[in-house]
């Protein structure tokens, strides 16, 4: 049938035409073969032109459309919807990146910038010409998503889906829930501890018969994609098979001849092989640390609970999505950065508030009362090149509310923050006031004078040159330096790599677009949640749990899942079956058929993945992928190089 | 009578959706900046690109020809890597036997949010371009 094209062609506001001359570009493409209608429009994916759109096809009988504006990234899903309201199959819209890959690469070059527009456009509409009507794959949807990662934002999640009627893995990695939430004391901006908040989200958990929790866990295999992703799970054993009497676990503890560092409190204090990090913390059956543990046996003597045999167990999970929060670590400062480990009394942030959780009567370090403490901000944030250049978010309003903590508690305290502009967003403004009003001194240095620590003769002192007092170096001695220290990636985000997920330049995990797709990523059926995508508090985490977790069911929520249908076909004219493909498909998609008594190859629809990796190896060119065939590619390339 | 100095040379850069085709696009939120005659085509995957159109692309007149492949971040499996190398290996032999210079064919792989990479590739790639292609 011959081609109806109508041609759209964005302003974005002035993002495309403030650089595309896009008046030029529709007079150049106007009587292109196949090109019926041509327009401007200033937002194509504005309602108002979608609804023109939507005229200008039923109107006109159009059966192809080009849309030349953003990314398809944004709105692909958007001019296909517009399509589908207009009764055009979905695959009969082309579209043609004028904004990322044109106007905004080369807004220096406007001629140039016009010159691509214009061969980029009649590209698509070479593509358009020869696009045919399509109908994507169904393929089933296991109505099941696993939440990798059992912090605040996991276990949010995993309590929205189970609201959903959607049964939930919820797999995280330690032996306690909670994730970095359960380390800290009293909390901005509610004043709740991290335990009370985690508290009431377990037993929100345990009540839903349709989450699995499984602690100590961790995916080490994932297989298959979006509707169908095939999870093996290791889970180590707790090596309790109940829960000990308390004063008998007590003396377990106190029986095991094991130390070592605890990380739950930063290496601050140390711990037992058999721990637990708080009384209250869930699950609440103590642990044994077997990397530690020498098999003694002295607390299974104590306990009969406890049981030393218990083996790692291997299970088989099947699920339509997988939601992805596995948090953050904090920054951990270099040899010598700010005095870290040089000079004695220098902290990080996270490990003076578990501090400040174990002093009771007095803030005692070394053996003397603290009196001066001196916050340094920024620290492994906003970073020169090649560093952590980004702003951690979490940490003024952390450090400006553990100072206020520690005044509450200890009123003797003196505190000085050396920040770098003080970035207490929103309603965490209040803290910050209140901080000036109980007599906290702000001192502010820049990239070209930040803060020095010196540690000599006893004394710790810090120094910076002010800029909010023009400048003058002042000096303060500090019994306590904390340094703000910002969030940066897991060490260990193994688990990320399995699922092939794209970091950003930061290194967190990337969403799709910051704005409009902020919980997808480019792996379909996998979403991302809380600050394993980037620093954030934990409203923001928690924001972004409910949205991975809305965005998860929804790919599973029908049982049924629309795919591509972009898959390999065969021409079994060219066919002469030697196999190459067969060895070059990654998915088992091709086997060997006889048609009318010629061996040729068989695509399996429901397996082949549209990757293309057999087109290449075919040395008789048997094999096409739909959306890119060699007519459609080369016209393209036709198009591109008449310019 | 002024001779014209060609600025860029004429490049079709294969893309790939889910890994390099972001990152050329993160180029452009960036303003960082290439020549204007460089044109992408996005595919699934890089391993699944064909020679008869690169070699097609030549023959239409481009100068040279980018495969901006997926590494080992494709979604599509390891062997990704391994089968672009040999696409392109066996790219090069035809070129060759056209009297091409198989150093028209360029490949890096380039992660989602390699902009930089990109940029710089295609920078130095034009340049190569420029000085060994007839204006
Ligand atoms: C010192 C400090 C104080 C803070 N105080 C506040 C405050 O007062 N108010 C506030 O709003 N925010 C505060 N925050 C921020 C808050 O800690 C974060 O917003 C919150 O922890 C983010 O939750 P999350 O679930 O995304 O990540 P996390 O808390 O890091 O939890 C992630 C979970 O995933 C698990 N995991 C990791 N890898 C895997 C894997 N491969 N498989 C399975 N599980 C895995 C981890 O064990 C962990 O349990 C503070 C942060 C710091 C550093």
């Amino acid at each position: 049938m011959k081609k109806k094209i109508g041609v759209y062609i964005c302003h974005c506001g002035g993002n495309i035409s403030d650089y595309v001359d896009v008046e030029k570009v529709k007079k150049s493409i106007e009587d292109e073969g196949g090109v019926y209608l041509a327009k401007t429009t200033m937002f194509a994916c504005s309602d108002s032109n979608q609804k023109d759109m939507v005229d200008d096809i039923k109107g006109n009988e159009l059966n192809g459309i080009v849309v030349a504006s953003c990314s398809p990234k944004l709105h692909l899903t958007t001019f296909r919807n517009v399509s589908e309201r207009a009764d055009l199959n979905k695959y009969n819209y082309v579209h043609a990146n004028i904004r990322e890959q044109d106007s905004w690469a080369h807004s220096d070059d406007k001629n140039g910038a016009t010159e691509k527009a214009i061969l980029l456009v009649k590209a698509a509409i070479a593509k358009a010409r020869l696009a045919e009507p399509l109908i994507p794959n169904k393929i089933q949807a296991q109505k099941a998503v696993a939440v990798i990662g059992g912090g605040i934002a996991g276990m949010k999640a995993a309590i929205a889906l189970s609201d959903k009627d959607c049964p939930v893995y919820l797999i995280e990695k330690a032996p306690f829930v909670g994730g970095r939430v359960a380390q800290w004391g009293n909390m901005f901006t509610s004043n709740q501890t991290g335990e009370e908040l985690i508290t009431k989200l377990y037993h929100e958990l345990i009540k839903r018969k349709n989450i699995t929790l499984f602690t100590g866990a961790e995916v080490t295999h994932n297989a298959g994609s979006i509707g169908d992703f095939r999870l093996k799970v290791s889970v180590q054993p707790r090596y309790f098979t109940g829960t000990c009497e308390e004063k008998q676990l007590q003396q377990a503890i106190d029986a095991c001849p094991v130390e070592v560092l605890d990380e739950f409190n930063f290496n601050l204090t140390k711990r037992k092989a058999i721990y637990r990090n708080a009384a209250s913390e869930y699950p609440q059956t103590a642990t044994i640390d077997m990397e530690n543990c020498t098999r003694c046996g002295k607390c299974e003597a104590i306990c009969d609970k406890i049981d030393l045999s218990q083996k790692e167990e291997i299970l088989d999970l099947h699920v339509g999505s997988v939601l992805m929060a596995t948090g953050f670590d904090p920054y951990t400062p270099a040899e010598g950065e700010y005095g870290y480990n040089e000079v004695d009394n220098v902290l990080t942030l996270p490990q003076f508030v578990r501090m400040l959780e174990l002093s009771d009567k007095k803030l005692i370090r070394n053996g003397k009362e603290i009196k001066n403490i001196a916050y340094i901000y920024c620290v492994g944030s906003r970073q020169e090149e090649d560093g952590n250049t980004y702003c951690s978010r979490y940490c003024c309003t952390s450090a400006i509310h553990t100072s206020v903590e520690v005044k509450k508690k200890f009123p003797g305290v003196y505190n000085y923050h050396f920040n770098r502009g003080i970035r207490t967003y929103g309603k965490q403004e209040l803290l910050y006031a209140e901080s000036l009003q109980l007599g906290d001194i702000y001192l502010q240095g820049d990239e070209e004078s930040l803060p020095e620590v010196s540690g000599e003769s006893g004394k710790t002192m810090v120094k910076v040159k002010d800029i909010l007092s023009a400048g003058r170096l002042i000096e303060v001695e500090a019994d306590l330096v904390v340094l703000v220290t910002g969030m940066v990636p897991r060490a260990d985000n193994s688990v990320g790599s399995m699922f092939k997920l794209p970091k950003g330049r930061d290194k967190f995990f990337n969403e799709i677009h910051m704005k409009l797709r902020p919980v997808e990523t480019f792996i379909d059926g996998v979403t991302i949640a809380g600050a394993c995508q980037g620093p954030k508090n934990i409203m923001e985490s928690v924001n972004s749990a409910l949205a991975a977790a809305t965005k998860s069911y929804s790919y599973v929520s029908k049982g049924e899942l629309e795919t591509e249908p972009i898959v390999a076909e065969v021409d079994a004219e060219l066919c002469s079956w030697c196999d190459a493909c067969t060895a070059a498909c990654p998915f088992d998609a091709i086997s060997m058929t006889n048609e009318s008594s010629k061996a040729i190859a068989l695509i399996n629809n429901s397996v082949c993945k549209g990757c293309g990796m057999c087109l290449p190896v075919c040395p008789t060119d048997a094999l096409n992928l739909i959306a890119y065939s060699n007519n459609e590619i080369e016209s393209m390339i036709d198009a591109l190089a008449a310019g | 009578m002024t001779e014209k100095i060609r600025k860029s040379a004429k490049i079709l850069v294969f893309s790939t959706e889910k890994i390099s085709d972001p990152a050329i696009d993160m180029a452009g939120l960036l303003k960082l900046h290439y020549p204007p005659t460089v044109y992408t085509i996005t595919v699934p995957c890089s391993s699944g690109i064909k020679s008869r159109w690169i070699l097609h692309a030549y023959e239409k007149g481009f100068d040279g020809v980018f495969i901006a492949a997926d590494g080992t971040d494709c979604v599509f499996g390891e062997s990704c890597t391994e089968k672009t190398g040999q696409l392109v290996g066996r790219t090069h032999v035809l070129m060759k036997e056209k009297s091409l210079d198989p150093a028209r064919l360029k490949m890096a792989a380039i992660c989602s949010v390699c902009s930089e990479s990109f940029v710089k590739q295609i920078k130095g790639f034009n340049e190569y371009l420029l000085k060994t292609t007839n204006p």
